[in-house]
C-alpha cells in the first residue's frame, strides 16, 4: 500500500436499475494504483454488476466511474480505450474456442495494439511461461482443463499490458483441485504490484492478498476495511452473519 | 438440439434430398439407390433409346450451365444480403434493425414466383441489365431474407461471453464481430446454408419463366419443337435429381469434416 499513490479507479455514487429493481444503490469507492481490492457478498448483491460497470459491460443509470482519469460514464469517452487499459477475467473463462492458446493471446495484441506478429508472439510466450502453460500454446481451449483455461485467460488479459485487472469470480467455475493454481497466478500478479479488483468467494485469498475488503449486500456497500478488520471484527450485523455462514 | 431427442424421433422437415447418415452404412442407402439409379437410367435412355433421347441429352446441357450460373451467382449474393440483413436484425440501432426486419418479413410473406416476376419487371423499368443478371438479383433478394434468419440465429447461438471477452480486450464491436463471433457462427450456419443452396438450385428452375435459358427452359424449348413432352421432362427431372443428390452429398461430407475438426 503506497501512501500517496494516485487513484486508478474511482466509483462515485453509482446506481443502476433493472426495471424497478435497484441493482446498485449509491456505490462509491476508490482503488489506488497498485491496490488490491476484494469485493465479497452474497449472490445478487451487485458485486459482479459494479465490476462489469467499471469497463462498461454494464451501463449505469446514475453516478460516475473514472478509470485512470478517463470518464467511463461519459458517452463521449472512447470506451475501447478504457477497456484496453483494464483487463477482465471472467468466471466462465471465455477463451476464443476457434483460436489456439497462442492465438487467444495474440489476437487483441495485433488487432487493438497493432503489434507485429513476432512481437505479439514473443509477449504471448513469455506470459504463457509466467502462467506455467507454455506446452499448451498450440492447443485449442477445448483440450484444456478449467484451471488451465483460466490461467490462459489471465495471460490473455495481461498481454494487453493493462493498468488494472478485474476478476469476476475467477475460481467459481473450477473444480476444487484447480482453484489453487489460478489463485497462485493471481497472487504472483498481486506481489508484482498489479492493480486488482477481485470479486470472489475465496476468503483465504481475500485475507492473504487484499489491501481492502468491500462487503456488499442488496446493491449497497455495507462494510469496507482492511482484511484484518473485516475478518476479525466486522462492525455490521449483516457482515457478521455472512462471515459466520461461510467461514 | 432438443434434449428429448433420444426419446422422440425427430421429424426431418429439411428441404433437399435425404442425406445418408453415417450409421446407415449398408451398401444400399437411399442416396446411393437414387444417385446411381438415376445415372444408370440416364445412360440406359441415352444409349438404349438413342433415337428418342440422345437428341435431348445433346440439347439441354447449355441449360445446365445457365442453371449453375444462376444458382452460384444467387447464393453468393444471397449470402451477402443475408449477412447484412442478419447483422441488421441484431443491431441495436432501431432504424437499421427496423429496415432489416421489414425486409425479412415482407420477402418471406410473398411467394417466390411472384417476387421473381415483380423484381424482374421492376428492375427492368428503371435499369437496362441482362436478363440473367436480373434473375440472379431477384433470386438472391428472396433468398437473402431466409439467409438473414440463418445468420441471425447463428450469431445469436454464440455465447454472450465471447463478445464480452473481446470487448474487454479493447476490441470494437466490429472487430469483435469479425474476429471472434463470425468465425464461430460460420461453423453453425454452414449446414443450413448448404440446405439453402440445394433449395435454391431447385428453385432456380423458376427463372425459366423469365427468358433465361436454364435447364428447364431448354427442356421446354425442345419439347415444344418436338412434342416429346414426356421424354424431355423425364430427362430434365433426372438431371435435377443427379445435381441435387451430388451437392447434398458434398455438403454432408463437408459437415462431417467440420465436426471432426472440433
Amino acid at each position: 500500500m503506497m501512501a500517496a499513490s494516485r487513484p486508478m479507479i474511482e466509483v462515485c455514487g453509482v446506481s443502476k436499475f433493472y426495471g424497478t429493481f435497484q441493482a446498485l444503490d449509491d456505490i462509491s469507492f476508490t482503488v489506488s494504483d497498485g491496490e488490491k481490492v476484494v469485493i465479497i457478498g452474497p449472490s445478487g448483491s451487485g458485486k459482479s454488476t459494479i465490476l462489469r460497470s467499471i469497463n462498461c459491460l454494464e451501463t449505469i443509470d446514475r453516478g460516475r466511474i473514472t478509470v485512470d482519469g478517463m470518464d467511463v460514464s461519459n458517452p463521449k469517452t472512447d470506451i475501447c480505450k478504457v477497456r484496453e487499459e483494464v483487463g477482465m477475467v471472467f468466471q466462465s473463462f471465455n477463451l476464443f474456442p476457434h483460436k489456439t492458446v497462442l492465438e487467444n493471446l495474440t489476437l487483441a495484441q495485433s488487432v487493438v495494439r497493432k503489434r507485429s506478429k513476432k512481437d505479439a508472439e514473443e509477449i504471448a510466450m513469455e506470459l504463457l511461461h509466467k502462467v506455467n502453460i507454455v506446452e499448451k500454446a498450440a492447443s485449442y481451449p477445448a483440450k484444456l482443463s478449467g484451471g488451465q483455461q483460466q490461467r490462459v485467460a489471465i495471460a490473455r488479459s495481461l498481454a494487453m499490458n493493462p493498468k488494472a485487472i478485474l476478476f469476476d469470480e475467477p475460481t467459481s467455475a473450477l473444480d476444487p483441485e484447480m482453484i489453487g493454481e489460478v489463485l497462485d497466478v493471481m497472487k504472483t500478479l498481486a506481489t508484482e504490484g498489479m492493480t486488482m479488483v477481485v470479486v470472489t468467494h475465496e476468503m483465504g485469498f481475500a485475507r492473504e492478498v487484499s489491501d481492502r475488503v468491500i462487503f456488499m449486500d442488496h446493491g449497497r456497500i455495507v462494510e469496507e476495511g482492511t482484511p484484518e478488520h473485516f475478518f476479525t471484527a466486522p462492525t455490521h450485523e449483516r457482515a457478521k452473519l455472512f462471515l459466520s455462514q461461510i467461514l | 438440439m432438443l434434449d428429448n431427442q433420444s426419446t422422440h424421433t425427430p421429424i426431418d422437415v429439411g428441404d433437399g434430398a435425404a442425406i445418408p447418415h453415417k450409421n446407415d452404412a449398408g451398401l444400399f442407402t437411399a442416396w446411393r439407390i437414387a444417385f446411381f439409379g438415376s445415372i444408370v437410367l440416364c445412360l440406359f435412355l441415352a444409349f438404349g433409346r438413342p433415337d428418342q433421347y440422345m437428341a435431348i441429352f445433346k440439347f439441354v446441357p447449355d441449360g445446365i450451365l445457365i442453371t449453375f450460373k444462376v444458382t452460384l451467382g444467387a447464393i453468393v449474393l444471397a449470402i451477402m444480403f443475408g449477412l447484412i440483413a442478419g447483422l441488421g436484425r441484431i443491431s441495436s440501432n432501431r432504424i437499421i434493425n427496423g429496415t432489416a426486419s421489414l425486409y425479412v418479413e415482407v420477402i418471406r410473406g410473398i411467394p417466390l414466383l411472384v417476387q421473381l416476376f415483380y423484381i424482374y419487371y421492376a428492375l427492368g423499368r428503371f435499369v437496362k441489365i441482362p436478363d440473367m443478371l436480373s434473375a440472379i438479383i431477384a433470386m438472391a433478394f428472396c433468398y437473402g431474407a431466409y439467409m438473414a434468419e440463418i445468420f441471425r440465429a447463428g450469431i445469436q447461438s454464440i455465447p454472450k461471453g465471447q463478445m464480452e471477452a473481446a470487448l474487454s480486450l479493447g476490441m470494437s464491436r466490429q472487430q469483435a464481430m469479425r474476429q471472434v463471433i463470425l468465425p464461430q457462427a460460420f461453423k453453425v450456419v454452414l449446414p443450413p446454408i448448404g440446405n439453402e443452396f440445394i433449395a435454391l438450385l431447385k428453385d432456380s428452375s423458376l427463372v425459366s419463366i423469365l427468358a433465361v435459358s436454364d435447364l428447364l427452359r431448354r427442356g421446354r424449348e425442345y419439347a415444344s419443337e418436338t412434342f416429346n413432352y414426356f421424354e424431355t421432362y423425364t430427362v430434365i427431372a433426372l438431371i435435377y435429381l443427379i445435381m441435387t443428390l451430388f451437392f447434398s452429398k458434398l455438403i454432408s461430407l463437408m459437415e462431417e469434416r467440420l465436426n471432426d475438426g472440433r
